[in-house]
């Protein structure tokens, strides 16, 4: 079990939350844990359509004062 | 105070070229010293190569010799680097020159791997280099019909290059008379047409007007080459009769070979733009992992805030500001139209219609990058 990869996404509007986590996760190995930080209002929701798309899989999915906490197990 | 500069492109001659002339009496007394150490003796207008794939530039129009754009007080090697050995404050070059230094600025900026994606280098025209655009124009003139592929790989830099690469094959087809018998499908990574939401709120009605078709959530996994067929990691494909891809990026190799971060990309302070855990090495430009545009103007503007910061360093003992993550990218909206997109860490872009001038002030700008790149505007 590898330790959770932080994407660290606040407050950027280009490239924007999203394509950042698609970077990272191009970079990771199956089976690692990537937590993404958005500020982004959207990403609550883009988020998770993407991954569940693709077939990865959202760990948990939580906004803290005002910040997305979304984390992503790469499955494939 | 030995400052190395590693990296001639962009965001490392504006730094080298500020620094000198802030620094042009603590240079001529001898306390300062300024070294840029690059891989080219060339330095390219990368921007222009959209124009070079659509037959409005030629290649010989990008370049300029390096030497011609720094200030002469710098001191400059065609020379890259090959070992970063930041716990002793020295770089290893190709030639095997050992450089010491104070202060170390990484600007090496980064590279296509179209062959990350399989098919992609076979399959698909780019823009990314001279050859590509080359070749790109010359498929451009020769198809008659059918349909036009755009897909786009994961990082990418100049985020705005696929709506403008759109706008133009829009233009393109439609000069050359051909517009109603090329079907121009765009395909996106996220789920919708562009990564800034100003961006794609603004484009989709230009798409539509266009009759462009677009497919979003698509992240190209390859290219089946015999069968002209571009197939996605969401599990949808495309047909297709020319293939042209924005292919996805990574950092430069020596950034990995010597493990200064992952994918090439640096870890840097977004504010100071520092490497991570080394105070006295700067990063800019496409060479840090920020969640910054990778784009010649996040390096310009970076460039000055890193110059600034080193410089009062110098004469007062600290940094005197922080980067605001500012961005000013123009958008070619077709062949004789433009706007563009400025935005920071906390304020969006507030899109402005597409005007004729704003084309005008493109077409200037590719002309007076000469003058930025030279710290002069």
């Amino acid at each position: 079990m590898s330790d959770t990869k932080i994407v660290d996404a606040r407050d950027t509007f280009c490239p924007g939350p999203l394509m950042e986590l698609i970077t990272h996760m191009k970079q990771s190995s199956v089976g690692d844990t990537l937590e993404l930080l958005s500020t982004d209002e959207g990403s609550g929701a883009d988020v998770p359509e993407w991954v569940n798309k693709v077939g990865h899989e959202i760990l948990s999915n939580e906004k803290i004062n005002g910040v997305w906490h979304i984390k992503i197990r790469k499955a494939k | 105070m030995r400052i190395l500069v590693v990296g001639g492109g962009t965001g490392g001659t504006i730094v080298a070229n500020n620094l000198a002339r802030r620094l042009s009496a603590e240079i001529r007394s001898r306390r300062v010293r300024i070294t840029m150490l690059s891989a080219s003796d060339k330095h390219m207008y990368q921007p222009g190569l959209l124009y070079v794939a659509f037959g409005q530039m030629t290649p010989d129009q990008l370049y300029r010799d390096q030497a011609s754009l720094l200030e002469g007080a710098i001191d400059f090697h065609v020379d890259p680097v090959e070992k970063f050995q930041l716990d002793q404050n020295k770089v290893v070059t190709k030639s095997g020159k050992v450089h010491e230094y104070d202060i170390l600025v990484m600007a090496t900026g980064s590279r296509i791997v179209p062959e990350q994606i399989p098919g992609l280098v076979e399959g698909a025209e780019t823009f990314y280099t001279e050859d590509t655009a080359v070749r790109l124009f010359k498929r451009l003139r020769e198809i008659q019909e059918g349909t036009v592929a755009v897909v786009v790989g994961v990082p990418h830099k100049c985020p705005i290059a696929p709506v403008e690469l759109i706008f133009g094959l829009h233009d393109y087809f439609k000069a050359r008379g051909i517009r109603d018998k090329i079907k121009i499908k765009y395909h996106y990574p996220i789920g919708r047409i562009h990564t800034i939401k100003e961006v794609a709120i603004w484009a989709k009605p230009e798409f539509d007007r266009m009759g462009i078709e677009y497919e979003t959530l698509f992240n190209v996994s390859e290219v089946d080459v015999e069968n002209k067929v571009v197939r996605s990691e969401e599990g949808t494909e495309t047909q297709y009769d020319l293939l042209i891809a924005i292919p996805p990026h990574r950092g430069m190799e020596v950034v990995e070979q010597n493990n200064l971060g992952e994918g090439g990309w640096i870890p840097t302070d977004r504010f100071k733009l520092t490497m991570n855990g080394h105070d006295n090495v700067f990063v800019l430009g496409d060479t840090t992992n920020l969640p910054v545009s990778k784009t010649g103007s996040a390096a310009h503007f970076q460039a000055e805030v890193v110059a600034e910061n080193i410089a009062s360093m110098i004469k007062i003992g600290t940094p005197v500001r922080d980067y605001d993550g500012k961005v000013y990218c123009f958008i070619e909206t077709g062949h004789d139209s433009a706007t563009y997109a400025m935005f920071n860490y906390q304020n969006p872009p507030d899109l402005k219609p597409p005007s004729k001038p704003m084309h005008w002030f493109k077409m200037s700008y590719n002309q007076m990058y000469w003058t930025s790149v030279r710290g002069l505007l």
